[in-house]
């Protein structure tokens, strides 16, 4: 229908849509090919190669996987970064379904604004947010001082901050509203006489829940776990900030290689396996049916 | 009809009750840290203790007194202003793209352009600095601004193509029965109404531009943006101007969010 637009003859108007369409896409395609598709490509190839200090020697070498498979420190540290994702999921799910039900069933007057102060976190910068609590874990922090105020404590207690715990706790409270808001979308389109005819037909909330609501969810279920769990496999902010030696994540250590270490082949080679993870992720979510992201 | 006691009786219910009370715990939850933050940035403490002893807005002074700091405020406006606006000219050429035309390989394009903000944002960072390395591209503010182009294009071209996906093709064709041409048509016709959904995109990938620090730790040159700032003294151990900085941040981005938020309700509007 839209070939309507140009009143021409059938060849030439063939033509002058491919002129458009040439003319509207060659400058973004242009910058993500040269900026984006082929570093990610360059960055690939860096993993087959190897570093002669100070120099980068460009020979073929599988030399960087046998080191992650060989020193056991690397599939240690992708173990508890997986740990850490798959955790920080499920709480984010066992969080994030109160709130969105609520939003989206019990809530009838100033819902746009609730849906902004949802919204409004995951435009705030997330890094600020994880160093916010760090002053909150801190051993003179604002927990602890905030505890011997109360008299619950009479000395600080360290184990709050340089923990996994407080990786966990800062980084389920920055991924959230990557929950919440596919959550909410998903449980806002459920009509609420579906959940009327389950109680009416005698299901408890238990089996309401299981029965009705957790299938529809499924979606918003996929979409919120895949954000939250590929945005922990990713971070680097969260242990540089809050984490001890031993909680070291991939993120971490692929910018240390960057970084001080200055290993750039043996950095690309530790990305490869978090690139599989999250593909494979990305492939299984779309297959089983992951609604798109929502934005603002 | 008769769903409406049924409600109103449940409203009252135990298991409603503690539903508020989760839902309302989760919302103090998300906000905790943000609180947090601005409320200390008025601290007369130096350091961050329960109670607070006395308030005071001198760490904003200092902050402002702070070269550093207002030379990186400046350099993450100029940034983001640029970045949003190359992001918008790509972003928009593309969306009219994929939305008025069919070409081969165009769910394959759409999936390019959202890979930035799906993959880990240091993949982004390290890829883009291994291409500058081998390209002999010297660390500027010019390959900063090239790394958040690239992930800000993808919240640009998902706002206008929702916008245009609104729009009938029929306006297109009565514009172009009339005698238009395709480039008067796209002025006259398709640009007002998306122009709502490009706006409001461009505030958000200027938001998300202005506060970035995965991508810019890893392709910045000499000069520091203020979120570079402020994590370089974060490393060196915590200083109190710093909540006033972060405070700072937080505030630019809600006015773009709530910014945004508008622009695009009076897109739904009109």
């Amino acid at each position: 229908m839209a070939s309507r637009v140009y009143r021409t003859s059938a060849p030439g108007r063939a033509r002058s849509r491919w002129v458009a369409l040439a003319g509207l896409l060659t400058v973004p395609v242009g910058w993500m090919v040269l900026f984006y598709l082929i570093p990610i490509g360059i960055l690939l190839v860096h993993a087959y190669w190897s570093v002669k200090y100070p120099e980068i020697d460009h020979t073929l070498t599988l030399k960087n996987f046998r080191t992650i498979l060989t020193i056991d420190l690397y599939p240690r540290v992708f173990l508890r970064t997986v740990i850490m994702a798959a955790g920080v999921t499920l709480a984010d799910i066992a969080l994030a379904f109160p709130l969105a039900f609520w939003l989206a069933k019990r809530v009838r007057r100033n819902r746009d604004l609730l849906l902004f102060l949802v919204i409004f976190p995951l435009w705030s910068s997330y890094w600020i947010r994880i160093f916010a609590w760090k002053t909150l874990l801190g051993t003179n922090g604002i927990l602890n001082s905030f505890l011997q105020w109360t008299g619950i404590l009479h000395q600080p207690l360290s184990f709050f901050l340089y923990s996994k715990w407080a990786i966990f706790i800062a980084l389920t409270h920055v991924w959230l509203p990557f929950m919440i808001l596919p959550l909410f979308t998903v449980l806002d389109r459920i009509p609420d006489s579906l959940l009327e005819a389950s109680s009416d037909l005698g299901a408890g909330w238990f089996a309401t829940f299981r029965t009705v609501i957790l299938p529809l969810c499924k979606p918003g279920l996929l979409a919120g776990g895949l954000a939250t769990f590929r945005l922990t496999m990713g971070d680097y902010i969260a242990p540089t900030l809050l984490g001890g030696p031993g909680d070291q994540m991939i993120g971490k250590i692929v910018a240390d290689q960057f970084g001080v270490a200055d290993n750039w082949p043996l950095g690309a080679a530790l990305i490869v396996p978090v690139l599989i993870k999250i593909s494979l992720l990305l492939w299984a979510s779309n297959e089983a049916g992951a609604t798109e992201r929502t934005a603002v | 009809m008769s769903a409406i006691p049924a409600a109103r009786s449940r409203r009252f219910s135990l298991g409603s009750v503690s539903l508020t009370v989760a839902a309302i715990t989760v919302f103090i939850f998300l906000y905790i840290p943000l609180a947090i933050i601005v409320l200390y940035s008025f601290s007369g403490e130096v350091v961050n203790v329960w109670p607070i002893g006395s308030y005071t807005t001198r760490w904003y002074g200092e902050m402002w007194n702070d070269s550093q700091i207002r030379e990186g405020i400046l350099l993450s406006f100029r940034i983001g202003l640029i970045a949003a606006s190359i992001a918008i000219v790509l972003g928009t050429l593309t969306a009219i793209a994929v939305d008025r035309f069919d070409f081969p390989g165009k769910s394959l394009l759409r999936f390019c352009v959202v890979l930035p903000i799906t993959l880990p944002g240091i993949v982004t960072g390290v890829a883009m600095l291994s291409f500058f390395s081998i390209m002999g591209m010297q660390l500027s503010n010019r390959t900063i601004i090239i790394g958040h182009v690239t992930f800000c294009i993808t919240l640009i071209l998902n706002n206008v193509v929702a916008r245009l996906s609104q729009i009938p093709r029929s306006l297109d064709e009565a514009s172009a029965d009339l005698g238009a041409t395709p480039w008067r048509t796209f002025w006259r016709v398709t640009f007002p109404p998306i122009l709502p959904a490009i706006l409001s995109g461009g505030i958000l990938a200027f938001t998300l531009s202005f506060d970035e620090i995965v991508v810019t730790l890893f392709l910045k040159g000499r000069d520091a943006t203020l979120p570079l700032v402020i994590w370089a003294r974060l490393r060196r151990g915590f200083s109190p101007e710093i909540n006033a900085a972060a405070t700072m941040i937080i505030a630019v981005s809600f006015v773009a969010v709530l910014l945004a938020n508008r622009v695009s309700k009076w897109a739904g509007s009109s």
